[in-house]
């Protein structure tokens, strides 16, 4: 059966919940084959062949964390000529897609970045991407060289398939372009206990109208009285309310959750095209001419200082 | 204090994209690339700040030059008028018929071209277009140029011949450092773009604007275009309208009737 690689987003050996989609989606195209590396790679094992994985090729070197991108690339390439799949799965987050462009390039492949689905077709795999900010579904093929193409999160469910999957070293060498690039510092980010945005089944978001940080409190009650991860627009951003990292939307995270509750939130463009495949939305905003109420499955007109704690204490009593 | 490591200007390439407003309605055509012929089309905004941290690095640098790159079709000359009137010194425009329908593989072979015909110490582009929003050029780019790629910095400066900046991931915040030439993309956070000034705007008209094509840069029609593309599109449709949700007014007990809602979708 062709094999299909891969390629794992861990964190010190703790594999990110987007990996584990990708093995369920390579699971339709071939038999999973996964590449981890870096710090804690080999702890990597057990849950990819729990997910599926028939084989799992692990490498760590000091060079994944001293320099940026490149090496991931040699060792993504090495994986490919060892193994020539009939097609590489990368998660779509910041990085996977600069190491499967640059991979693609290399093996002379096209690429195709943000899948929201992945198929087998007649002359190979299709994608289905989500395009201008949701208003329209593309079925792309990769038409030259073995398909690249890159997945968004929550874009499969989970499925567990046990394989008797074998845990290889994968032989790496460096290229001379691989440290070019040296990382002198990293700050990594505290933890909030929260569920990761983009990521997270549910998301409750704030934007503008609720008015300060101190204010983001109520977001955050009813975020944790539903186990979700705290989203922000923009403006809420750029005033220094919540953190960037929390920003959902095109320069923000793209988020695509079972559940998204927007407040104080009105709906342009750049938010949507964050945003806009959640499968249920539901709006708080005192504005009935919101764009944001053109979407929604549920929305509620009025002030969310009234709306949100009324909401979060109705759910905790339900919950009691 | 010279910038580059030759001690000469510091030539800057800064990549700018013609792309539709994404206000407008966008569309694709019967071909399935985008219809550019209905909506405006306008310099991506997420260039502007690439445009600008190009004009603050010259502005620090002794003796520099900022060069806007364009690869687009006759209009996308608007996006270079942006980047000159905004203060950048010249402008490239690549256009060819050929062209149309080019994938990022394609896209980043003639941009890469353009930059090594245009001469270049450090190519400077956005996070990502707002249309296709790959973010994949500025890393394809590195590949084919064969030098670092530093990209995604919130915060960015060149001194000595090396490019800093800082990267701002999901899992940590890194600082970055690399000897030019090299490849950098900027993100939304790195400081907000001037206006072009009247002045600006004037002094524009007058700076030289090349225009090259595929000849210019040795590359055949069968490299770029739709046939020379990677990537196929088979469909493109438009995402069904999301039926007309329920929208209530708060009268006091809007919390409680929005937890019913999400009771009744299994939410809670
Ligand atoms: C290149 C580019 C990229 C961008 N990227 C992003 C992005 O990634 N993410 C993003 O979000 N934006 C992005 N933006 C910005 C975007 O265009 C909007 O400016 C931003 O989304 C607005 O945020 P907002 O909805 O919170 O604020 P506003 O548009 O000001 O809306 C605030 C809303 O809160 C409501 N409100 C006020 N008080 C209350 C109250 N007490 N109770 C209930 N409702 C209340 C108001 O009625 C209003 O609808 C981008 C813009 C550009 C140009
Ligand atoms: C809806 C849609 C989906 C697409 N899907 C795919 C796909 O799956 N695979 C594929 O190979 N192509 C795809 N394309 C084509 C692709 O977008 C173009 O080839 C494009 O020029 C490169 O990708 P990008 O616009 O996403 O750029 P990004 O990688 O997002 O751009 C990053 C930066 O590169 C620079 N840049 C990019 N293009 C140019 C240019 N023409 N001139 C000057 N600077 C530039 C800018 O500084 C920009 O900020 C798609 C296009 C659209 C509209």
């Amino acid at each position: 059966m062709a094999e299909v690689l891969v390629h794992v987003d861990h964190v010190d050996g703790s594999v990110r919940k987007p990996t584990l989609e990708l093995l369920t989606l390579a699971r339709r195209l071939g038999e999973p084959v996964a590449v981890a590396l870096g710090a804690g790679a080999a702890d990597t094992a057990a849950v990819l062949i729990e997910h599926g994985a028939a084989k799992v090729l692990t490498h760590d070197a000091p060079e994944y964390a001293e320099y940026l991108v490149v090496p991931k690339v040699d060792a993504l390439q090495a994986a490919y000529e060892a193994v020539c799949p009939a097609a590489v799965l990368v998660p779509s987050c910041a990085e996977g897609k600069e190491i499967a462009a640059r991979l693609a390039l290399r093996i002379g492949a096209g690429i195709i970045t943000d899948a929201i689905d992945v198929e087998i077709g007649e002359e190979g795999p299709v994608a289905s991407q989500s395009v201008f900010a949701a208003s329209f579904t593309t079925k792309t093929r990769v038409s030259k060289g073995t398909p690249v193409i890159t997945v968004k999160p929550n874009s499969a469910a989970i499925e567990a398939a046990p394989a008797a999957g074998v845990v290889e070293a994968l032989s790496v060498s460096f290229s001379e372009k691989a440290t070019g690039t040296k990382i002198t510092g990293r700050t990594a980010r505290e933890s909030t206990g929260r569920p990761e945005l983009a990521e997270a089944a549910i998301v409750v978001s704030g934007g503008r109208g609720v008015g300060s940080a101190e204010n983001f409190a109520i977001i955050e009650a009813l975020a944790d009285s539903l186990g979700a991860a705290v989203g922000a627009s923009r403006a809420a951003v750029d005033v220094g309310w919540y953190p960037h990292t929390n920003q959902v939307g095109q320069t923000g995270k793209s988020v695509s959750p079972q559940l998204y509750i927007a407040n104080g939130i009105s709906g342009a463009i750049q938010h949507r095209a964050g945003m806009q495949t959640s499968r249920t939305i539901v709006a708080v905003n005192k504005d009935p001419e919101a764009p944001i109420f053109d979407l929604v499955d549920y929305g509620v007109v009025g002030d969310l200082f009234d709306v949100v704690p009324q909401l979060t204490e109705e759910i905790n009593a339900r919950k009691d | 204090m010279p910038l580059n490591s030759t001690g000469e200007n510091l030539r800057i390439v800064v990549t700018v994209k013609y792309v539709p407003d994404a206000t407008g309605d966008r569309h694709f055509a019967d071909d399935l690339t985008i219809d550019r012929d209905d909506v405006d089309g306008l310099l991506s905004e997420l260039d502007e700040y690439a445009v600008e941290q190009a004009l603050q690095i010259a502005e620090d640098a002794d003796d520099a030059e900022v060069t806007a790159l364009t690869v687009g079709p006759e209009d996308a000359k608007e996006a270079l008028r942006k980047a000159l009137s905004m203060g950048a010194d010249k402008a490239i425009h690549v256009e060819d018929a050929d062209l149309h329908g080019t994938d990022a593989i394609g896209t980043s072979l003639v941009l890469a071209r353009a930059i090594t015909k245009a001469g270049y110490d450090l190519v400077i582009c956005g996070m990502a277009s707002t249309d296709g929003s790959m973010g994949v050029v500025p890393a394809l780019l590195a590949e084919r140029l064969g030098v670092p790629q530093v990209t995604l910095l919130s915060e960015v400066s060149v001194e000595a011949g090396k490019v800093r900046g800082r990267r701002d991931g999901d899992v940590a915040s890194e600082q970055l450092q690399a000897s030019l030439p090299a490849v950098v993309s900027v993100t939304d956070q790195s400081g907000e773009a001037r206006y072009p000034s009247f002045k600006g705007i004037t002094a524009a008209k007058k700076k030289p604007v090349e225009s090259w094509d595929l000849s210019d840069l040795d590359i055949e029609a069968e490299e770029v275009g739709l046939e020379g593309a990677y990537t196929t599109m088979d469909s493109a449709t438009d995402s069904p309208a999301r039926a007309v949700g329920t929208i209530v007014k708060d009268e006091g007990e809007g919390g409680r009737e929005l937890a019913s809602f999400l009771a009744e979708r299994r939410f809670i």
